[in-house]
């Protein structure tokens, strides 16, 4: 009994203190979205969304960065999704266990541990210089392709793992082929999945500065890109410039930036659990 | 005469249809293999530009100068500045995850209710899905006035306020690593531990927590080396003086920094500086890739002892 005491108190002190390293994190982070909704206040509004840099910080938008970030998010995904599909239809469907496939699942493991600076070198030299690109929204577009194609891989894969063997061993019984099995039935009943995972990844796409930086997206842009060809930039990159400016008048434009990078990727996330919400009640 | 006609056309369908098979099967497969080829793509580009420059430089240079200068007159090329600014923010990154992440996984998976637990956990990986812009406006503009007030002769580009903003954005990575090293220890082991008189805490320290010791240690590799590669917030809050020091109070450059500040400046191609940023990401490159092979070998040995 004597000994008890003490060391259930011990217990429920030590049950506190590991419920505040969740509870300290998560308060950051309300903190760090405290902290940029009230510095961005003075400069959100309509007139931020559809204005173009200026000097002048009470001047600046956000429109060609917002707008950058679109096309190129747009573009990403359809250069990634499909490629990323036909990846993952080939390792749960076609390759299961062989050697070539082993091969394949090592490497996307260790792409995924990659740095997203390096991808920028990569597409640098790939796609600015050898395939003579030059700094334009597709070589920005193909570089990120690359960096979210494992992630894409990876959660196609799980979708199409949800998917039963009896689906797929009936319709083969049936007389279906292998293609016909996957493509009209197997693919439709894991869509849903693998786009949730798709929206996940295109989100990171969103936040990514680096790679692009060093892809050469502008820092300064006036106009809005027309072509696949146009020189570009994004949203974190417009944030960017702004943060590294001495003005105080910058931080502003950046927490307003930084406002509107966060609701798109709100809006995007919302989308894919409405999306896995949807394709949950259905399978059930 | 109109029998065969119709074998024929069911032939001919037939045909077809093993010509698409064939096909589509090829197709994906090349979808498969462009993941080989990316990795082949970066090797050989990593390769071939550092092999300019170290047939210019000399590897000597830059493994043992410990001045880093290329875009100076006296040019330096001593990876050191970069790689101990790298490894301070790192580790800071990490003193300030460990803990967190490690309690907040005991509380995932020991102490908290189900309910909870399923609330919580989304809640923290949310802290992952944060922008690294986002972090590093919050290390430059919050945080470092904050800690200004709190040590003495801190710069306003330090390692230690981006050092502390990373090891947060890391907390989830550790947490939720660690969480399946400690769910994946046998529930007898537990209950055993129990049966035999130990308490809740006994149970965690010397049962559960040594057994998912490798697990554990994997998460932390791997956080480590997410740290070590991550740009935005050392490039807008460490600022960019590459200077060979383990004090977190002054201005610093990390290797990635370095590569973003050459990607901003309009450096002309096939240039020396030019080079610098394919040698210092080769560095990158290889240290994050063997940090990431231990969290593997680490993880493997995990799964062999549970």
């Amino acid at each position: 009994m004597n000994t008890r005491a003490p060391s259930k108190r011990l217990e429920r002190a030590f049950s506190w203190l590991c419920m505040g390293a969740v509870a300290v994190p998560i308060g950051f982070l309300l903190v760090l979205l405290a902290d940029v909704v009230m510095d961005s206040t003075s400069r959100l509004g309509w007139e931020f969304l559809t204005s173009y840099p200026s000097r002048k910080p009470d001047e600046a938008g956000i429109l060609p960065g917002f707008i950058g970030s679109i096309y190129l998010v747009g573009l990403t995904a359809l250069i990634a999704l499909p490629i990323g599909m036909g990846a993952a239809i080939y390792l749960e469907e076609y390759g299961r266990g062989g050697r070539l496939s082993g091969l394949i699942e090592v490497n996307i493991a260790n792409l995924a541990g990659v740095p997203s600076v390096i991808y920028g070198l990569l597409g640098l030299e790939l796609f600015v210089r050898a395939l003579s690109m030059g700094r334009s929204l597709l070589a920005g577009a193909l570089t990120m392709a690359l960096l979210v194609l494992p992630i894409i891989i990876l959660a196609s894969r799980e979708a199409l793992r949800t998917v039963p063997r009896g689906i797929r061993e009936s319709c083969l019984a049936l007389g279906a082929t292998r293609w016909q099995t996957i493509r009209q039935v197997v693919l439709p009943m894991a869509l849903p999945g693998i786009l949730t995972g798709a929206i996940l990844a295109i989100a990171r796409a969103i936040g990514e500065a680096a790679p692009l930086i060093i892809v050469g997206a502008l820092t300064y842009v006036d106009f809005l890109p027309s072509t696949p060809t146009s020189a570009f930039t994004v949203l974190p990159i417009q944030i960017f410039n702004w943060v590294s400016r001495p003005q105080p008048g910058f931080v502003q434009d950046a927490a307003a930036g930084i406002i509107v990078l966060l609701t798109t990727l709100l809006l995007l996330s919302s989308l894919a659990v409405v999306l896995r919400n949807r394709h949950q009640k259905r399978s059930v | 005469m109109r029998a065969t006609q119709s074998g024929q056309r069911r032939i001919r369908r037939h045909q077809r249809a093993l010509m698409r098979e064939w096909l589509m099967e090829r197709l994906l497969l090349a979808c498969g293999l462009l993941s080989i080829v990316t990795t082949a793509g970066i090797l050989f580009v990593l390769a071939s530009e550092s092999f300019a420059f170290f047939s210019e430089v000399g590897l000597s240079r830059f493994l043992f100068d410990t001045q880093w200068t290329p875009l100076f007159v006296d040019k330096h090329f001593g990876i050191w500045p970069l790689l101990s600014g790298t490894l301070l923010t790192s580790a800071i990154a990490i003193t300030v995850a460990l803990p967190f992440g490690l309690f907040a996984a005991i509380y995932l998976s020991e102490l908290a209710p189900e309910r909870v637990r399923r609330g919580l956990k989304p809640a923290l990986e949310l802290l992952a899905g944060v922008p690294t812009i986002v972090y590093g406006y919050f290390a430059l503009v919050f945080l470092t006035p904050l800690l200004q007030t709190l040590v003495p002769g801190l710069a306003g580009f330090n390692a230690l306020s981006p050092g502390i903003i990373m090891g947060i954005m890391i907390i989830p990575m550790i947490s939720s690593l660690s969480e399946d090293a400690l769910y994946a220890v046998p529930h007898s082991l537990r209950e055993a531990a129990l049966a035999l008189g130990a308490g809740k805490l006994q149970t965690i320290f010397r049962i559960v927590l040594p057994s998912a010791f490798s697990g554990v240690a994997a998460a932390c590799v791997l956080a480590a080396s997410r740290a070590i590669g991550e740009t935005m917030i050392v490039a807008i809050a460490a600022g960019q003086q590459p200077r060979f020091t383990l004090d977190p109070r002054v201005p610093i450059e990390t290797m990635t920094a370095y590569i973003v500040q050459i990607g901003l400046g309009d450096t002309p191609t096939g240039t020396l500086e030019y080079k610098t940023i394919f040698a210092v990401g080769t560095s990158l490159f290889v240290i994050t890739f063997a940090a990431n092979a231990l969290a593997q070998r680490l993880t493997k040995r995990f799964k062999e002892t549970v």
